[in-house]
C-alpha cells in the first residue's frame, strides 16, 4: 500500500483548510470530492453536495498544489441517507442523517472507493479528536465544544478510526478561518452551511416531495389532517399530517392552552400526534437499538453522559446492554425532555465517545 | 512530461510553429470585417487559412464555414434540416460524438424520426444497417469518419453513395480523423464535414464545416454578414489564423506523423502481453494509427486513470462505474460491450510526439498498478 492520504473536500472552509494544511507537509496528498445529491439545476450555494461547491473544492484543490477528483455517490447517497430519511419522518421518527452519511458513506463507500486510487487514510473537516488508546483508537469531542461534531461519529468503527485523520480537532473556528485567510483559500469568507445538504426548503415539504415523487418506495403518506390528542386521547383539534411534526417541538401547533404544549409522540398508524404539557414531555429514559461500542464492549451496566440530540448538554445515566442482540436500556439520572425515536443517544466518559445507539422509544414516566 | 500526454484524442497540444503563426495576431487590432487596413490585414490572414484548410480537405475555400467548434458545426447541420424540413427522418450511427448524439434527438422531440444505427461488435458500422434505415423521407444521415474512444474508421463513401442515391444529404464528422489518415471531401463523397483545429496540433476555438456546392444550410448564429452569412461573429483571426497554420502541416507530415504513431502504437499493444487479460477494442477493423482503447478485465478504469494520473500520465476513460452502477458512454453501450469490459477500459491516444521510452514508461506503471488493483480485487471478493 502506497501510504497516501486524501482529504474529503466539500468546498466548505474546515474541509479546504485541512486540505491547505497536509498539502503543506505531504505534496503527494490528493482531494477527493463526493457527488452525493445531483443539484445541478438549482445551483444554490453554500451547501456541501452543490456543483458550485464541487467547484470551490476543485479550485482550492489547485490553490493548494494537489491533485482533486469527484466521485458520483448520489445513488448511494440517496439508498443510504435520503430514502431512509424519508422513511423515518413517515413512520413519526425525528432522523439523523449526517450520522448515517458518516456511517455509510463517508467512512465506508467513500474510504473503500478512495482505497482504489491507493488510498489508506482520509483526512475530514470533523471537529472531533482521534486518540491512541491504551485499547485501541478512541474518538473524542473536539477541543472547542460549541463545534463539537463527535455525536455524530458515534458509529465509526476501530477500523475506520485508524484509517481517519481529523486535523481540526483542536482547533477553534476562528483559528480555522484565520488560516483559510493566511493561505488566501478563496473560501475563507464562505458562510457555514447550517442546514441539510441535500434540502433546500423545509425538512417537512423535502419529505412530502420525496414521497410524492416517488410513491413505490415510500408507504404513501396520510396527507390527511392529523388529530391532535391529549395523553388521555382526547382530541384537542385538527392539525397538519402527522410527519410533519417533531417530539419537542412547541410551536405551530395551533392550539390554545392554559400552558405551553409540546408534540410528546407521533403515532403513524392512527395518524394521531399526541400533545401535552412541558412536564409529561419529561421522561426518565429510552430504549436504543443498533447499539454500538467504539472500544471494547463493556461487561454489565455502565454509567455514562448521555446525549440524545446533537445539542443535547448530556445526562449522567446508567446504560444497561439488553439480551436481546443490539437493544440497550438507558436510565437517566434526571427525566429529560424530547426523548424522540429516530435520534442518536450517544454516551460519554468524559470527552470520550464510547459508543451509541438509535432510540427506539422513550421509556413511559 | 510531453511524453506522459497520452490524451491526444481529447485534444493535443499547439505545435510551436503554429503559435508563431498566431503570435502576431493576438498583438495587432482589426476586426477582418473592417474596411480599414488592418481590418484588410486580418481578412487577408483567415483567406489564407481558409485555403490552407480547403487544401487539406481537398475542396474550394469558399466551401469552408469557420465555426468556433466541431460541436457548433455539427449542431448547424442537424439544426439545418428541422429549418428547412416541417417533418423526415434522420439517420445517425447511435456512437457518433454527443453534438450529433443531442442535436438529432432534439429534433425527434420536435417530430423527427430517427433511426439510430448500432455498429458491429468489432467497431464497425455496416454500410447495410445503414442502409436498411434509410426511407423515402430520411433527410440527413451521419457517420463519423472515425470514432473517438476506438478509433475504428467508419465505411463513409460507401455509406454517404448509398444515402444520397435516396435522396439524402450526408454529415461526416471528421473531428477524430484529421492529422491521423488521409482523406479528401471529394473521395468521401459527402454533402457537410466537420473538423476542429485542436485535435491536430492547432488552436482551441477554431473549427470548420465543409458544405458542398449547392447544398442547403440554415445558419445557427445571424446577426452578420460575416462568413458569407452562414456564421455571424467577429472571426476569432488568431485562432484561425492557428487553424490554417495546423492544416498546413498536417498537408506536409501527415504521412510521417501517421507511421511513427502507428509504430508507437504497435509498439505498446505488443507490451499489454506482459499485464495479461486485455482486450484491445477495434483491434480487427481499420482504425486510426494513434488509438488504443484497452480492456484491463477486472480493472476499475477509473481508479487506474487516477493511479496514472498521479504518476503524470494523461489517458482516459469513457465509461466510469459510480455508486455501484455502471455508467457507460454511448460508444461501449453502442458496441454491445459488457460492462465488467466496459468500466475496465481505458483509452491511449498518442500523439505524433509520443516517443518509445514513453510507451516503455507508460508500460512499466501499467504492469504495476494495473497488479494493485487486481489485488486489491481480489481482497474485496474474498471479505
Amino acid at each position: 500500500m502506497s501510504g497516501r492520504v486524501a482529504v474529503a473536500m466539500s468546498g466548505g472552509v474546515d474541509s479546504s483548510v485541512v486540505a491547505w494544511l497536509l498539502s503543506r507537509e505531504d505534496p503527494s496528498v490528493i482531494g477527493l470530492s463526493m457527488l452525493l445529491w445531483d443539484r445541478s439545476q438549482e445551483n444554490t450555494h453554500g451547501r456541501c453536495c452543490g456543483a458550485l461547491d464541487l467547484g470551490d473544492a476543485r479550485r482550492v484543490a489547485q490553490q493548494c498544489g494537489i491533485a482533486h477528483y469527484t466521485l458520483k455517490m448520489a445513488d448511494d447517497f440517496r439508498r443510504y441517507v435520503v430514502d431512509p430519511f424519508v422513511d423515518d419522518y413517515l413512520a413519526g421518527r425525528t432522523p439523523v442523517p449526517c450520522t448515517r452519511c458518516n456511517t455509510f458513506i463517508k467512512f465506508d463507500l467513500f474510504l473503500e472507493r478512495a482505497r482504489a486510487f491507493g488510498v489508506d487514510t482520509i483526512a475530514t473537516g470533523h471537529y472531533a479528536r482521534i486518540v491512541a488508546g491504551a485499547e485501541g483508537w478512541e474518538l473524542h469531542q473536539a477541543r472547542t465544544i460549541d463545534k463539537d461534531q463527535s455525536y455524530y461519529l458515534f458509529e465509526l468503527t476501530q477500523a475506520q478510526l485508524a484509517a481517519s485523520r481529523f486535523p481540526l480537532g483542536d482547533m477553534d473556528k476562528e483559528r480555522v478561518r484565520e488560516l483559510a485567510r493566511e493561505a488566501e483559500l478563496l473560501v475563507a469568507e464562505k458562510a457555514e452551511s447550517m442546514e441539510l445538504c441535500f434540502v433546500a426548503g423545509g425538512i417537512k415539504d423535502f419529505v412530502e416531495a420525496q414521497a410524492g415523487a416517488a410513491p413505490e418506495r415510500f408507504a404513501v403518506p396520510v396527507t390527511a389532517a392529523s388529530s391532535l390528542v391529549d395523553s388521555g386521547g382526547t382530541e384537542l383539534g385538527r392539525g397538519e399530517p402527522y410527519y410533519r411534526y417533531t417530539v419537542g417541538q412547541r410551536r405551530g401547533l395551533g392550539l390554545t392552552a392554559p400552558s405551553p404544549l409540546y408534540v410528546l409522540a407521533i403515532e403513524p398508524e392512527e395518524n394521531r400526534v399526541v400533545v401535552g404539557g412541558a412536564e409529561e414531555l419529561r421522561l426518565p429514559g429510552l430504549i436504543g437499538e443498533r447499539l454500538h461500542w467504539i472500544g471494547r464492549p463493556p461487561v454489565g451496566p455502565i454509567e455514562a453522559t448521555v446525549r440524545i440530540r446533537s445539542r443535547h448538554p448530556g445526562v449522567c445515566s446508567l446504560v444497561t446492554p439488553l439480551a436481546e442482540d443490539g437493544l440497550v436500556r438507558v436510565e437517566f439520572a434526571t427525566a429529560q425532555r424530547g426523548v424522540a425515536p429516530g435520534q442518536a443517544a450517544v454516551f460519554y466518559d468524559g470527552t470520550r465517545v464510547l459508543g451509541g445507539c438509535w432510540i427506539q422509544q422513550a421509556t413511559p414516566a | 512530461m510531453g511524453s506522459l500526454y497520452l490524451d491526444h484524442n481529447a485534444t493535443t497540444p499547439v505545435e510551436p510553429r503554429v503559435v508563431a503563426a498566431m503570435m502576431p495576431w493576438f498583438e495587432r487590432a482589426g476586426n477582418a470585417a473592417s474596411l480599414h487596413e488592418l481590418g484588410r490585414r486580418g481578412r487577408e490572414a483567415v483567406e489564407t487559412a481558409r485555403d490552407q484548410v480547403a487544401a487539406l480537405l481537398g475542396a474550394a475555400p469558399p466551401e469552408i464555414v469557420f465555426t468556433a467548434s466541431g460541436t457548433e458545426a455539427n449542431n448547424a447541420v442537424v439544426q439545418t434540416v428541422a429549418d428547412t424540413h416541417s417533418d423526415g427522418h434522420l439517420v445517425i450511427s447511435a456512437f457518433e460524438h454527443p453534438s450529433i448524439l443531442a442535436a438529432a434527438a432534439r429534433l425527434e422531440e420536435r417530430g423527427f424520426a430517427v433511426s439510430r444505427v448500432a455498429p458491429e461488435p468489432s467497431g464497425r458500422v455496416m454500410p447495410e444497417a445503414v442502409a436498411a434505415q434509410l426511407r423515402r423521407d430520411t433527410r440527413l444521415v451521419c457517420l463519423m469518419l472515425a470514432n473517438n474512444e476506438i478509433g475504428s474508421v467508419q465505411p463513409v463513401a460507401e455509406v454517404a453513395a448509398l444515402a444520397q442515391a435516396r435522396g439524402a444529404r450526408v454529415l461526416c464528422d471528421a473531428v477524430q480523423a484529421v492529422g491521423k489518415i488521409p482523406f479528401t471531401v471529394g473521395e468521401l463523397g459527402v454533402d457537410y464535414l466537420t473538423i476542429g483545429a485542436h485535435k491536430f496540433y492547432g488552436p482551441l476555438g477554431a473549427a470548420a464545416l465543409w458544405i458542398g456546392r449547392g447544398v442547403e444550410f440554415s445558419p445557427l448564429l445571424v446577426g452578420g454578414s460575416h462568413e458569407r452569412h452562414r456564421r455571424a461573429g467577429t472571426l476569432n483571426v488568431p485562432a484561425i489564423v492557428g487553424f490554417g497554420a495546423a492544416a498546413a502541416l498536417v498537408d506536409e507530415e501527415l504521412a510521417a506523423w501517421s507511421d511513427h504513431m502507428l509504430e508507437v502504437r504497435d509498439r505498446f499493444e505488443a507490451g499489454l502481453a506482459s499485464i495479461g487479460e486485455t482486450r484491445v477494442h477495434a483491434a480487427a477493423v481499420p482504425r486510426l494509427p494513434n488509438t488504443s482503447n484497452v480492456a484491463f478485465l477486472g480493472v476499475d478504469a477509473e481508479a487506474l486513470m487516477v493511479r496514472l494520473d498521479l504518476r503524470g500520465f494523461a489517458v482516459s476513460t469513457g465509461s466510469a462505474c459510480s455508486s455501484g452502477v455502471v455508467e457507460m458512454s454511448e460508444t461501449m453501450k453502442a458496441l454491445g460491450v459488457d460492462e465488467n469490459e466496459a468500466v475496465a477500459s481505458l483509452r491511449i491516444s498518442f500523439g505524433k510526439d509520443s516517443t518509445g521510452a514513453g510507451v516503455e514508461a507508460l508500460l512499466t506503471a501499467l504492469r504495476e498498478e494495473v497488479a494493485a488493483l487486481r489485488e486489491l480485487g481480489a481482497e474485496g471478493a474474498s471479505v
